[in-house]
């Protein structure tokens, strides 16, 4: 059975990390958590790119957040990825399977995956 | 939506964004009857925006202060027999005690009830995106605890390591699936 004493070993063990972590995120990826994007599958495709980022060892230079209705409801799930320099991808009609390809191919790859994108789907 | 629990979700988003400093979430289960009830300390709102928020029609061409989740929530829990009510107080009428509280009831035989679905998934998306503000947890069946969780005691052991941390992240998720397991 899980513990306090096992949380606060997870404290021990993170209390270095935490100081190497400020001043980093210079890759934000947002995923829309309104009504719209929570009734289309955002819940999963968020905690996918949680769980695929910090398997990529991606923690310190990615972040993933969660922000409201982004206003382009019928593409929901909506991932938007930031980088600074760079021009802001939107992701649309996002599931887990197409998180992990995002969190592989371009986070850690640094190439877009254009299919995925809304220019590709907006036709 | 598929799963009840998407609906807390939704639900406890506006109490986040309403600025509540602490969102309770509870479900009842006695018998064939379900409460939910999802309670926060956030801004409230006035008697006017709360007379429209379970209508979609008079909420999406204002303010889009709630939009369709609440109409959702009540359609739902309508859809089995059931009801659902809001009640809230306004920051600017009530400085110091102001929030607001969502009850829904449902009643779980019935064919149109959703499944309840993954809590556990919900209550780590919310903590995930929101690791400043405490959640409070409780779900019980027929008097006995199922699961329960309180960020504020994990804070208390944490310190200044922030709930979000993709380890304290898992250890939650494990908590409450422990929990799940042996109780239910």
């Amino acid at each position: 059975m899980k513990s306090l004493a096992e949380l606060q070993a997870i404290k021990d063990k993170m209390k270095d990390k935490v100081i190497l972590r400020e001043g980093t995120g210079d890759v934000r990826v947002v995923v829309g958590m309104a009504t719209c994007g929570i009734a289309a599958g955002a819940r999963p495709v968020l905690n996918t790119f949680v769980e695929e980022v910090n398997n990529a060892g991606l923690n310190e230079k990615v972040s993933v957040s969660q922000t409201g209705c982004i206003g382009i409801c019928q593409f929901e799930p909506v991932v938007e990825v930031f980088e600074a320099g760079k021009d802001k991808v939107t992701y649309v009609k996002m599931t887990p399977e197409k998180a992990k390809r995002v969190v592989e191919e371009h986070l850690k790859g640094g190439r877009v995956i254009s299919e995925y994108t809304i220019a590709a789907n907006n036709e | 939506m598929k799963e009840l629990s998407l609906n807390i979700l939704d639900i406890a988003e506006n109490s986040v964004k309403a600025g509540a400093k602490l969102t309770e979430i509870e479900i009842f289960e006695s018998g064939d009857k379900l409460t939910l009830t999802i309670r926060d300390n956030g801004c409230g709102m006035s008697e006017g925006v709360l007379r429209t928020v379970t209508d979609p029609f008079y909420t999406t061409r204002t303010t889009r202060k709630v939009g369709m989740g609440l109409p959702l929530l009540k359609m739902e829990a309508e859809m089995t027999g059931g009801s659902m009510s809001v009640s809230s107080r306004w920051e600017k009428d009530y400085p110091t005690d102001h929030g607001t509280v969502v009850t829904a009831e449902f009643y779980k035989n019935h064919i149109d009830f959703t499944p309840l679905g993954d809590v556990s998934e919900t209550l780590v998306t919310l903590i995930q995106g929101h690791p400043e503000q405490d959640f409070r947890f409780l779900h019980t069946r027929d008097g006995k605890v199922l699961c329960e969780l309180e960020t504020s005691q994990l804070r208390l052991v944490l310190g200044d390591v922030p709930l979000n941390s993709y380890e304290v992240i898992c250890w939650i998720r494990e908590y409450l699936h422990e929990q799940y397991n042996e109780n239910n």
